[in-house]
């Protein structure tokens, strides 16, 4: 393996271990980055150690006692040496990876931050690739990553994975994190931008990750259910112009079946053995619209009721309307539509687009058209746009 | 590690309760501030009197003034405090997160610059 195969690889894990070693986040990245460059200089012609992961985060500490030596010369405080740190394991410690992603994904942080600080230090991308992904200048990422790291060491944010009694809690957050990642990529995946898509693979790792550290929770598997089932069909939700293509419209002999099988069978895991949880709901959901064979063959009841259960979990007014949609499929468009009058979402474009669609399966193109323009006022997305516009066409009258 | 506890609460909240109902609470901030005694956590605290009784000194054109009323208006007020000794941000969280007010109002967690470090942090 390359250097930069191991980087991309073990970064995470390595720099997990070293934080705990050297007790700071800075120290233990620009040492773990100093490392990197011996190896890449050296290992061409040396050839690559045994144990690649150690060689890094043995070198890495002696580097980091250097530079603390170094600071405290600097000082002048030679009679206060730092102590010696404590000495390197052989390899990357797991629970060190657990320890790194709660950390970062603490609730003390804003969810900016703990969106950029896990990209930036468990999945090792660097600033500049952050920002672009967050659609932000680099100043502003590289301010958010220096108010965190300082937040982390002023008010001793711990370097420990939660005791039980908050372990739930904090799960959450972390679960949180790693979806809104998913979801920056997926929801902005359009075009060619293959970086925004990166953070779906990302996002999938870190999901893999956890699970594979916290086997027995069933919503780590609900999320990495869930992440799958719609990773399975992201080259299918757009044309080859941008165009979005809806769910019903879309090829489904081009869904990764591979992805759709794994996330099926962690959705029964997720579901078995107690009430589920909103991600394992929710994958149930995606994992019925993934196998069914075509839009028609959709089984919108169990859809419909699978919502009722998240509504249970999860009143949101964004719940009540996915189940406004499924009850107008499974049970009529009238239902549907006296469902989703009584939603209040103001500002949300696809409130009346959604109203918008059912009136246009029922036919009643005039107040679909007006609740299209509706929608049209709200939508900010240019990929969404254009889709309105093209239905607002298709249910107006043709002008002579 | 010492963290300062603020809390913060409305004061009209409290000036309307029943009194039967803010006894309750009295007794409930008694028990706390004993249980944070007895683990070992309790550094200092107090409650304050209410910001009708706060006075603001800044400089203005040059010269000190001194202003009746709070430093800002809120719809929250700063009501009490304590200062307590943890191993870290999780620790002070458990604790802030017993306190009554946490309920009705809100509590902020401020770590302590260690005395060490004091004279070469500079204030913002």
């Amino acid at each position: 393996m390359n250097v930069g195969e191991l980087y991309k690889r073990d970064y995470g894990r390595i720099l997990a271990s070293l934080i705990r070693l050297v007790g700071d986040f800075d120290l233990a990245e620009e040492s773990l980055h100093e490392a990197f460059a011996i190896a890449l200089a050296e290992w061409p012609s040396s050839g690559p150690p045994r144990n690649p992961a150690s060689w890094l985060i043995s070198t890495a500490r002696f580097k980091a006692i250097d530079q603390l030596r170094r600071r405290a010369m600097g000082a002048g405080k030679r009679a206060e040496l730092p102590e010696p740190i404590a000495p390197a394991e052989e390899e990357p410690v797991p629970l060190d990876s657990l320890r790194l992603i709660f950390t970062c994904c603490h609730p003390a942080l804003s969810p900016e931050a703990q969106m950029a600080l896990t990209l930036r230090t468990v999945c090792g991308l660097t600033t500049e690739e952050i920002a672009r992904a967050f659609l932000v200048p680099v100043p502003t990422l590289a301010q958010r990553l220096v108010r965190a790291k300082g937040k982390i060491k002023i008010a001793k944010i711990p370097y420990e994975v939660p005791s039980d009694d908050s372990l739930a809690e904090r799960l959450d957050t972390a679960l949180g994190v790693i979806y809104l990642v998913f979801n920056e990529g997926y929801s902005a995946s359009f075009g060619p931008d293959l970086l925004r898509a990166q953070l779906c693979d990302e996002a999938i790792q870190l999901g893999r990750m956890v699970l594979g550290l916290l086997p027995a929770e069933r919503e780590v598997r609900g999320l990495l259910a869930l992440m799958l089932l719609h990773d399975a069909r992201r080259a299918t939700r757009t044309d080859e112009h941008g165009a979005i293509v809806l769910l019903e419209d879309q090829d489904r002999s081009r869904w990764d079946q591979a992805k759709i099988q794994e996330g099926a069978s962690l959705v029964e895991r997720a579901l078995s053995g107690g009430p589920p949880g909103k991600y394992a709901v929710q994958a149930a959901i995606a994992a019925l619209h993934a196998q069914a064979r075509s839009a028609k063959e959709t089984d919108w009841p169990q859809i419909a009721a699978l919502y009722c259960v998240l509504a249970s979990i999860e009143p949101t007014p964004i719940v009540e309307l996915n189940r406004a949609v499924a009850i107008a499929m499974a049970d009529g468009i009238e239902q549907g539509l006296a469902l989703l009058a009584k939603i209040h979402l103001p500002g949300y474009h696809l409130l009346p687009a959604a109203r918008a669609d059912l009136l246009r399966r029922a036919g009643r193109r005039a107040e679909s058209a007006a609740a299209y323009r509706e929608a049209l006022d709200l939508v900010t997305n240019e990929a969404e746009r254009r889709f309105l516009e093209q239905r607002l066409a298709e249910v107006s009258p043709l002008r002579r | 590690m010492q963290y300062l506890v603020l809390i913060y609460d409305s004061e009209k909240l409290y000036g309307d309760m029943p009194k039967a109902q803010l006894e309750k609470i009295y007794e409930e901030y008694g028990h706390f501030t004993q249980s944070i005694i007895k683990s070992g956590h309790f550094r200092a605290g107090s409650q304050l009197q209410p910001v009708s009784s706060a006075t603001t000194v800044r400089e203005k054109n040059g010269k000190v003034v001194t202003v009746d009323g709070p430093f800002a208006e809120t719809k929250e007020q700063l009501g009490g405090y304590y200062l307590i000794e943890c191993k870290d941000l999780d620790e002070a969280l458990s604790i802030a997160k017993r306190i009554p007010s946490v309920r009705t109002g809100s509590v902020e967690v401020r770590p302590l610059v260690p005395p060490s470090n004091a004279a070469s942090s500079s204030p913002r």
